[in-house]
């Protein structure tokens, strides 16, 4: 066996190798064209950093970027809320009238096509505002509830998964020493299931920042979140502004995820450390 | 009696005290009002005909003459869908491009969830979080980048043509080359994760014990690891398909004006050309046809989680 798998090592590397370079090829070559002189992306007409200058002084991307990030915060926020509540009701509620039809919605909006979404929300608020005059119009209000509506079913995985593999011991000799539901819940369950919310909210947010669909459905023509304007240059071709965004973009995703795996291989250790004391 | 234990008395007070009634209760009320009722809105207004007007479509009841009321229900959005060339083609387009780019991301993502379930355990999560950093990037922005590769002048065609490999550039931008590469490159993390979680939990005896009864590798692949990975294959398949079928970004960005695919001539439908009920029709048949992909995706799913939670 052991000869085995050696002489299949080579072949599974090749896999690994092209496999990444295909993930970050594409990536890689907007970074380095963000860096690219010359207004024509193909051509190389020397390092430069203008297009970041002119990606900070361009005020239509920087209002839509506030935007964005203003309605991802929001709605992931309420996101995690309703998605926590729907994962404490699978995992802790075997039983219950509807609880297919819940497993069925929360699943669904992970999968269900986003034009689809978008059209369906966006004739649901046109008779919600004909009929309570509530949401006026469309615009942010809409689109957070839009985003809240998906993101919750992704907050729901994350936080269901952690929920099914909680110790229930601490809960319990918390209820017999008399504390009550709520007390127990605050004091004990959400510190345990902190992490899960962290990740649950962050994956909301970065959906809501992303979405283009449903938001061109679901918005007014006050409200242009970021990847609509993305969309609208990246239609008339190519823009290096956009590829100096792409860069920017990049850079934090990656501290930040580098940041969280050093956390996580941190939290590893010390975990091994106090179980061999 | 005070105030409040009055208030503990009256009917439906132990409902609303009772937490469980609202943890059940807030997801589900929400959902149904903002995933499930939208649904019948779409039915509705694929019944309804065109109009110049605001919003754009007739009502169902309608005044004929002298305070008459009728009710117009139109099949004719569906009868349209399935009669015109276009929205066939369109209808079986999409569903071509999403059956081959779920096959062709299978074949890429195996392999690659195979290997670095085989890697050894300290390079797996490292790997595995390389695998799923780009999907915390803008997907509209790594579609974006194939346009700048593929391209006649681009990345792909200039170093070919600089090598002297070929003389004229490839079309590649704008075809259904484009269209394929873009999906299997935006979709290959969800085939690669639920692969992996199957194969991650495969039993290494199993395989060593057909090893010591001289079962050749491809023999072991074939009749164990694979049979054992079904449930993650379908649930990745599904996880492509499903989505892929009502794309819009992909085809629009590197297809180009001429290529048809339902969530793109639903946008088109919508934004361009002002027709919701038609728009709707389309978005209610893209439904129906999602239905049983769907139903086997939450079959093979369950069956997941139900793995994991045993474990």
């Amino acid at each position: 066996m052991g000869h085995a798998k050696k002489s299949r090592f080579p072949l599974l590397l090749t896999f690994l190798v092209f496999g990444y370079a295909f993930l970050y090829g594409p990536i890689l070559s907007l970074i380095v064209y963000s860096f690219n002189e010359s207004r024509l992306v193909t051509v190389w007409g020397g390092w430069s950093t203008k297009w970041y200058s002119e990606l900070l002084q361009n005020e239509q991307i920087l209002s839509a970027a506030w935007l964005s990030l203003k309605i991802a915060a929001i709605s992931a926020s309420f996101a995690v809320v309703l998605g926590t509540l729907a994962a404490m009701a699978l995992v802790r509620f075997k039983r219950f009238r509807g609880r297919s039809m819940l497993e069925i919605m929360v699943a669904a909006p992970m999968v269900m096509p986003e034009v689809i979404i978008g059209l369906s929300l966006l004739l649901l608020f046109m008779a919600m505002d004909d009929i309570l005059g509530w949401p006026e119009g469309r615009g942010q209000t809409t689109i957070i509830l839009a985003h809240m509506t998906f993101a919750m079913a992704y907050v729901t995985v994350v936080v269901r998964s952690r929920l099914a593999h909680l110790d229930n011991s601490l809960e319990e000799a918390a209820m017999d020493l008399g504390a009550r539901p709520v007390k127990v819940f605050f004091a004990i369950t959400l510190p345990i299931i902190a992490p899960a919310l962290v990740a649950g909210w962050l994956l909301a947010f970065t959906l809501s920042l992303d979405d283009l669909v449903v938001a061109s459905f679901v918005s007014g023509p006050g409200a242009t979140t970021l990847p609509m304007v993305v969309y609208s240059s990246v239609r008339l071709g190519v823009s290096p502004q956009i590829n100096a965004l792409a860069t920017i973009i990049v850079v934090l995703v990656s501290i930040a995820v580098l940041f969280a795996g050093w956390i996580m291989v941190r939290q590893e250790k010390q975990k091994q450390r106090e179980n061999s004391q | 009696m005070s105030a409040l234990k009055l208030m503990q008395r009256l009917p439906g007070a132990d409902f609303v005290s009772n937490g469980r009634h609202w943890i059940i209760g807030l997801p589900w009320l929400w959902l149904t009002l903002f995933f499930l009722l939208p649904f019948l809105f779409v039915l509705k207004i694929s019944l309804s005909e065109a109009a110049l007007a605001q919003p754009p479509y007739l009502p169902f009841i309608r005044e004929i003459e002298d305070g008459a009321m009728t009710l117009v229900v139109n099949f004719g959005n569906y009868m349209l869908l399935f009669e015109d060339p276009l929205y066939r083609t369109a209808l079986i387009n999409s569903v071509e491009i999403a059956a081959i780019s779920t096959l062709l991301a299978l074949i890429i993502g195996y392999p690659m969830a195979y290997a670095i379930a085989r890697a050894p355990q300290a390079w797996r999560l490292p790997l595995l979080m390389l695998i799923i950093l780009p999907f915390w990037t803008s997907f509209l922005i790594r579609v974006y980048a194939w346009i700048g590769i593929l391209k006649n002048n681009g990345l792909i065609n200039n170093t070919l043509m600089s090598l002297g490999l070929i003389d004229q550039p490839l079309e590649i931008l704008y075809t259904p080359t484009a269209i394929y590469i873009g999906i299997i490159y935006s979709y290959l993390p969800f085939v690669i994760l639920p692969l992996y979680a199957t194969l991650i939990r495969l039993d290494d005896s199993l395989l060593e014990a057909a090893a010591d009864l001289g079962c050749r590798p491809w023999k072991q692949f074939l009749t164990i690891t694979l049979p054992l990975s079904m449930p993650g294959i379908i649930a990745a398949a599904m996880l492509v398909f499903i989505p892929v079928m009502g794309e819009f970004v992909i085809p629009d960005l590197l297809g180009g004006p001429n290529a048809l695919m339902i969530g793109k001539l639903m946008w088109t439908e919508f934004f361009n050309n002002k027709d919701w009920p038609l728009a709707s029709a389309l978005a209610a048949v893209l439904l129906v046809m999602l239905i049983i992909p769907f139903v086997l995706w939450r079959h093979y799913e369950q069956r997941q989680e139900m793995q994991g939670e045993a474990r």
